[in-house]
């Protein structure tokens, strides 16, 4: 179902087609603030598509303009610098993950309505996939394209599963961090399955970038929910394993070590008394590389009941600058003072950490 | 690479002469005011982008301003009432545009900024039945909300939803039942809040997440100290935030993440709870104890059954909780991103050095600059001591209010209508 006839450039006021409909203009009132300066053709579309949302027209002709809006919005539409001084490219809008969240493109109503007529004319939502692939491609930080296309998936069912995650694999290869596509891919693998090959891609991707907090996130949610896996407590141990080994190889990667305490959630005792969890924290501090993770690990540690050895208490002397408080009492409170000092953007939080030690710790 | 632009601009500073220094330092009001003044009265074509957004526009455009200290004149405000009123859907809610669906977040940013302009014509312009009508409409039996008609729910509909019914005082037990759980259930193993339950921790949703536990009294049932400890590093060597773990900083998250510390340090009492029940070796989340200390004024308890009276007050009483613990992020060098990195000399911020401004990012800035500044004083709106104000003195901005982000004076203007009509 193309949008669009090859070459039909036609405005819509000039196709036979359209010959019986009234456009419908906006009602932007007489004195409008942030007016926009629409170009001819969007206005256009915009009014022929109110005049068969306010119809409730499902037909053809009104998938058709739903369609040719989206397109208009959605950066195939080349737009002159307006009159103000500044260039306000489209990409902007792409490449601003935040403001792709809060903009919609073209407003929900007109999606809405495509989905109201899609289901009115019961249309083939495999073409509908293809068309929105095609929206996504310019614009994959768009909430309304990925709302539409988990609709259609839905629909859909286990028939969309591996489309599904073909698509949101192709996206995550172009940004291997974007939001919705994650969201999406989760969504299907809840609702739609396809989990098989789940860690191993999170594995891949974290090859691919062992800093990829999003790949990290990906990886708690297969190990925590696949049906196939046995949950956490069954993949914990080789879990750590892995964990431990990214955490050797990139000390100042802030992903494994939270990673690592996510491992062990609701279960603090067995975080404590994990041997793999301490010593690798050591490991860390004695290679005196990168190691505000290792003493913020090992402080929350600490503040959980952890007896250290006195190789812990070496270490954390070994990282004391001479301006420090030499006879600090007790190891929290020696390396919450070590931090304070090695990671001034937080010295505050050290310090209130510091102040808020519980009563026992060692 | 961003590190390097941003260190680049930190050196620049330090090696040009003094009068020029001064000049980097200082908020370029006037250019910002026009700037921001200019799209208000027109915008070109290439933000038929946002066609669905114009609420959005008016928002960011006139909180900005009135951050600034400044205001817009009659002909304007009157114009920009009467188009929201215009976007204001007959059976509740407010749409991108006029003649649009109704949407929550255009439904939020629309009356922010009525609130923000303040007054008897502004106010009473919004139909608060009708919105309540539209917030019931939007509320999904899981107890999230949806954006709109069959739209997306995440946590971002949640607090807009929230956040609307409480500052227009119609939050009832019907809107809260189930959010609590639904926001809990997107605290991640991190310690941030996601957008949806398993997706990722992210700065915007984490602001959310939080604001909206506090407004319906359940903030007590997050892990705040996980929380606390994902949130300060998300703070970056440029000063800036982050918005997740590993990805670069962002003007914006100057609210999002710096406007989390501003809720945190009213939350004293409940983290001390928290980290007491710890050290007890108790589950700090959830406890039934602290119910009663997650509603504020007086310690009342969430017993009292009065419908809407039980909510209606949490967002005014959560400003005389004092500000007891000093703030946990950096906020000199907060302050030192906004103005020398997202800053531009012609007017409006940006997201970082290589980004083009915009009116958003204008916003976001300018709300996280005013959190910073603030930062250090005890109660909200007490002026802050020259040493927390980054740059002169007149770069200090109008104080907020952390939970709704509008101005602190006209949320108090806002609360006064609604409390009594």
């Amino acid at each position: 179902m193309e949008w669009k006839e090859e070459g039909e450039e036609r405005p819509l006021s000039q196709r036979p087609e359209w010959s019986d409909v009234t456009p419908v203009p906006q009602d932007d009132g007489p004195n409008p603030v942030v007016p926009i300066a629409y170009k001819d053709d969007f206005t256009e579309t915009m009014d022929y598509f109110r005049a068969v949302y306010f119809a409730d027209e499902r037909s053809l002709r009104s998938l058709h303009v739903t369609a040719e809006a989206i397109h208009m919005n959605a950066g195939n539409y080349t737009v002159t610098l307006s009159n103000l001084d500044f260039d306000f490219a489209e990409n902007l809008f792409l490449e601003n993950e935040a403001i792709g969240r809060i903009a919609s493109r073209v407003e929900a109503v007109v999606w809405h309505f495509r989905r109201l007529i899609l289901e009115a004319l019961n249309a083939d939502l495999h073409e509908e996939l293809n068309f929105i692939k095609k929206v996504a491609n310019g614009n994959p930080k768009n909430y309304q394209i990925w709302h539409h296309r988990r609709w259609v998936a839905e629909k859909l069912g286990s028939d969309a599963t591996s489309k599904e995650l073909d698509f949101t694999k192709k996206i995550l290869s172009l940004d291997a961090k974007n939001y919705h596509a994650w969201s999406h891919r989760q969504w299907v693998l809840q609702e739609l399955g396809g989990w098989e090959d789940e860690l191993d891609y999170c594995k891949q991707l974290l090859e691919d970038d062992i800093f990829n907090n999003s790949a990290w996130n990906q990886r708690y949610f297969v190990i925590t929910k696949s049906p196939f896996l046995g949950g956490l407590e069954a993949m914990r141990e080789s879990e750590v394993n892995y964990t431990v080994g990214a955490i050797i190889a990139k000390p100042e990667n802030e992903s494994p070590w939270r990673y690592l305490r996510g491992l062990y959630k609701d279960d603090a005792q067995s975080w404590v008394n994990d041997p793999q969890v301490s010593s690798v924290c050591l490991t860390v501090l004695s290679a005196k590389r990168n190691t505000v993770f290792a003493l913020s690990t090992l402080l929350d540690l600490l503040c959980h009941g952890f007896q250290p050895s006195q190789d812990f208490i070496n270490a954390v002397d070994a990282l004391k600058t001479p301006d420090l408080d030499q006879s600090d009492s007790n190891l929290a409170t020696a390396v919450c003072s070590v931090l304070g000092h090695m990671d001034p953007m937080r010295v505050n939080y050290w310090a209130w950490r510091k102040n808020k030690l519980p009563a026992q710790t060692a | 690479m961003v590190e390097s632009q941003v260190f680049q601009m930190y050196e620049l500073l330090s090696s040009v002469p003094r009068n020029a220094q001064s000049v980097l330092l200082e908020l370029q009001r006037d250019k910002h005011i026009e700037f921001l003044t200019n799209g208000l009265r027109q915008l070109g074509p290439s933000f038929c982008v946002l066609d669905a957004n114009r609420p959005w526009l008016c928002y960011w455009i006139l909180h900005s301003i009135a951050l600034l200290g400044d205001s817009v004149d009659d002909e304007l405000e009157n114009n920009t009432i009467d188009f929201l009123s215009r976007c204001q859907d007959p059976n509740g809610g407010y749409g991108g545009g006029p003649g649009q669906m109704p949407h929550l977040a255009t439904t939020y940013a629309a009356i922010n900024a009525l609130i923000t302009l303040g007054g008897h014509r502004s106010l009473s312009s919004i139909n608060r039945g009708k919105v309540y009508t539209f917030l019931r409409r939007m509320k999904d039996p899981s107890g999230a909300f949806r954006m709109h008609d069959a739209g997306e729910m995440d946590v971002r509909a949640c607090y807009t939803a929230i956040s609307v019914a409480s500052v227009l005082t119609i939050l009832d037990d019907e809107l809260v039942k189930g959010v609590g759980n639904f926001i809990l259930s997107c605290q991640t193993y991190e310690g941030g809040i996601s957008g949806e339950p398993g997706s990722e921790a992210h700065g915007g949703y984490t602001f959310c997440g939080l604001a909206t536990m506090v407004l319906i009294g359940e903030v007590n049932r997050l892990d705040l100290t996980s929380l606390i400890d994902w949130v300060v590093f998300r703070q970056g060597v440029e000063g800036g935030f982050q918005g997740r773990t590993n990805k670069l900083v962002d003007g914006c998250y100057s609210f999002w993440q710096g406007g989390v510390f501003a809720l945190i340090q009213k939350l004293h009492s409940i983290i001390e709870e928290q980290l007491r029940l710890l050290d007890a070796g108790g589950s700090a989340i959830d406890s039934p104890q602290l119910a009663s200390i997650s509603c504020h004024s007086g310690k009342r308890g969430l017993h009292d059954t009065s419908g809407s009276a039980k909510f209606s007050n949490i967002g005014f009483n959560f400003l005389k909780e004092p500000a007891e613990m000093e703030p946990l992020f950096h906020s000199i060098a907060l302050q030192q991103y906004i103005i020398l990195c997202s800053q531009l000399q012609e007017g409006g911020f940006r997201d970082k050095p290589g980004k083009h401004r915009d009116y958003y990012h204008t916003c976001y800035c300018l709300s996280g600059l005013s959190v910073a500044q603030y930062s250090y004083s005890k109660d909200a709106d007490s002026p802050p001591l020259p040493r927390a104000v980054f740059g002169p003195y007149s770069n200090l901005l109008e104080p907020i209010h952390p939970l709704y982000n509008v101005i602190l004076d006209l949320y108090h203007e806002a609360h006064e209508f609604f409390s009594t009509s």
